[in-house]
């Protein structure tokens, strides 16, 4: 890990733009040399968060502290985290080479060494040979290397990314978020990255935060966040995920159970439930049987639709009160299972599901 | 393709203009041209007197100095009032509005006597003067080639405002961001930045400015009070004064064909603006 990168710490901050509240009470750590993901539907902050963090736009409230030290009060270029902006912010009137020298010669380094830290990071992000082309004559994928070498050729302490691959196409994507990876792990700077895409979230974070109307719902490890959402959003947002509404919720030995249709369905153990509760269980979790399961959960349902995918096929099933349940098999498994009749058990094992809150 | 189908149609619609800048201007500039080769007699002798009369070289020598300098102080003035039209604050760009263009709207005639009644002799500048006992007599601030720049400035700057304003609009807010990331200090996001991205309409602002001020006459004819004769109140003096219609419409010939060139340059640029400086 870098020396230089630092945790950042995130105490009830709030923004407001008039009567609008854009973030309410975010409290965070951000662990030095983390790889922390902010995941949202759009206009949930996480732009605002971004900004707040790097000090373009001041908090209403709360307090940000980098490695213990206060800097709520101070300003964005005093800080000087790298900032990868949504569309890059490159500067079209400069080269490649001077879009990356800028920032070192605002900090008045000497010229060779300039040269030589710009030559170094070109050939580090796979730019050599375009050093003096104009940004509008890159591909979208050189831009974006232009962008992050032009943030991490400073050697900031935080690392703060604004959807930095939404405008690359798929394969771009892929290609351009093992390089982020790498170079987080190359210069283990504290990464802030924010991004719409789910899949993208689960697979390059150390840990995702999840927001909505300006909150914090929830904060994990990808796979903490995926298996144990905290919040039916959070389950609904991650993911496929089927719900189940259960009522009359009672503890039992292998954990908490309720009742959905005629069956007794049990999960692991929730304390904090009252009534009724829902049961979210992941697709892939699931299985098909014609006959009821010998153990673990089973729900009787009838297939309304198949969709090939390739290497999994989605089925979709509705159970006797309409509820629908979405199944996803690997397609060699699938296919023998289809040629029965429509009438099916779908189970799954007590540890796959979890109850939430009804409401949440 | 749609260009070439939207052509006639276009051209049918422009036509009452065409026709009309015609009569008004093409036809009666040709007969301007055509006295500069035939009065007094036929040939190219006024051109000749062009190039070697004192009188007109040190007209047009004068026109370029004082052009240039209202060119580089109403681009340079332009430049600071639009920066605060475009990102200020809410009160500030209202100010701006209604001093900048609110007298773009008053006669030229009537702003020219406003800065004499401001600056001479009797002026309230004067006047404020010497009531308070800063001088004893008036000062010399008209009929005089400071004045004379001042006048201009005054009417060029809301031509400049406007290239100036669209360029500035485009600049992306991102871009100056990122550089205040990175640890740049404002004058240098000033400099390094924001500057050169607008530079397009500083380009465009100052051809206008500088093809305007070419042509000027009431204002120089006014506060120059016949001292610092410009290009276009020569051409007025020849024709009008000493009748000497031939020569002066060979300077109107040379004058038209500068303005030409420069307008040229400007659409040259102007295109280049449309396709290189989008970004
Ligand atoms: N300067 C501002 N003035 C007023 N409202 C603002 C301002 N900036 C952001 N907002 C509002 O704050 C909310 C959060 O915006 P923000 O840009 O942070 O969302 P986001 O999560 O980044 O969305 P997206 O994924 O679409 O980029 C939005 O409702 C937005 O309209
Ligand atoms: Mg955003």
């Amino acid at each position: 890990m870098s020396k230089r990168a630092v945790g950042l710490q995130v105490i009830g901050i709030g923004k407001s733009f008039g009567h609008f509240t854009a973030l309410k009470d975010i409290t965070l750590d951000i662990a030095p040399g983390e790889f922390l993901t902010l995941l949202g539907p759009s206009g949930s902050g996480k732009t605002t968060f971004l900004m707040v963090l790097a000090g373009f736009q001041a908090a209403s409230e709360g307090r940000l502290l980098s490695d213990g030290v206060d800097i709520t009060g101070s300003r964005a270029e005093d800080r000087s985290f790298g900032m990868v902006f949504q569309g890059y912010a490159l500067f079209p009137h400069k080269s490649v080479a001077q879009n990356i020298a800028f920032p070192l010669q605002v900090r008045g380094i000497a010229r060779e060494d300039i040269a030589r830290r710009v030559d170094a990071i070109i050939a580090r992000v796979g730019l050599a040979g375009h050093e003096n082309k104009r940004p509008a004559q890159l591909s979208g994928g050189q831009q974006q290397r232009v962008a992050l070498a032009r943030a991490l050729v400073f050697e900031p302490p935080v690392l703060l990314l604004d959807e930095p691959f939404s405008a690359l196409d798929k394969h771009l994507r892929g290609r351009m978020q093992e390089e982020v990876a790498r170079l987080h792990g190359e210069f283990g700077t504290t990464f802030v990255f924010v991004t719409h895409d789910q899949s993208e979230a689960l697979s390059l974070s150390s840990r995702i935060a999840i927001f909505n109307h300006g909150r914090l719902l929830q904060v994990g490890a990808p796979r903490d966040i995926y298996e144990r959402p905290s919040s039916r959003f959070v389950a609904e947002f991650l993911g496929e995920i089927n719900l189940l509404p259960v009522g009359g919720i009672g503890h039992c030995a292998r954990g908490t159970s309720g009742t959905f249709e005629d069956a007794r369905l049990t999960a692991p153990r929730h304390d904090h439930l009252d009534g009724s509760a829902v049961l979210a269980v992941r697709p892939e979790h699931m299985s098909v049987s014609a006959e009821p399961p010998a153990e673990g959960n089973g729900v009787p349902a009838r297939l309304v639709g198949t969709t090939y995918l390739g290497s999994a096929m989605r089925l979709a099933f509705a159970t006797r009160s309409g509820t629908p349940l979405t199944v996803t098999l690997p397609s060699v498994a699938a296919g023998h299972i289809l040629d029965r009749g429509p009438d099916f058990w779908v189970n799954w094992s007590f540890d796959n599901g979890f109850l939430l809150p009804e409401q949440s | 393709m749609r260009n070439r189908s939207a052509f006639w149609p276009a051209l049918a619609l422009m036509a009452p203009l065409v026709l009309f800048l015609a009569f008004a201007y093409a036809v009666p500039f040709l007969g301007v041209a055509l006295w500069s080769v035939t009065l007094p007699e036929p040939g190219l002798g006024q051109y000749e007197r062009l190039v070697g009369d004192p009188l007109v070289q040190s007209a047009f020598l004068r026109t370029f100095r004082i052009c240039l300098i209202v060119t580089v102080i109403a681009v340079a003035c332009a430049y600071a009032v639009t920066y605060v039209w475009v990102r200020g604050t809410r009160m500030q760009r209202r100010l701006i509005e209604i001093c900048i263009f609110v007298p773009f709207w008053i006669s030229l005639l009537t702003r020219a006597f406003g800065w004499l009644a401001l600056l001479s002799t009797r002026g309230i500048v004067n006047t404020s003067l010497q009531a308070l006992g800063l001088t004893d007599g008036p000062l010399a601030l008209v009929r005089n080639e400071p004045s004379v720049i001042a006048g201009m400035v005054h009417v060029l700057i809301p031509f400049a405002v406007l290239p100036l304003a669209s360029a500035m609009r485009t600049v992306d807010e991102r871009m100056l961001l990122a550089a205040r990331g990175m640890g740049a200090s404002r004058l240098r996001i000033f400099w390094s930045v924001f500057l050169p991205l607008t530079l397009p309409g500083v380009i465009g602002a100052t051809l206008i400015v500088f093809v305007f001020s070419l042509g000027f006459f009431v204002t120089p004819a006014i506060l120059g009070g016949g001292r610092s004769i410009m290009v276009a109140e020569l051409v007025y003096l020849r024709m009008f004064q000493s009748p000497d219609w031939g020569l002066g419409a060979a300077i109107s010939v040379a004058l038209v064909i500068l303005v030409a060139g420069l307008m040229g340059l400007l659409a040259r640029f102007a295109r280049l603006g449309l396709t290189g400086g989008g970004r």
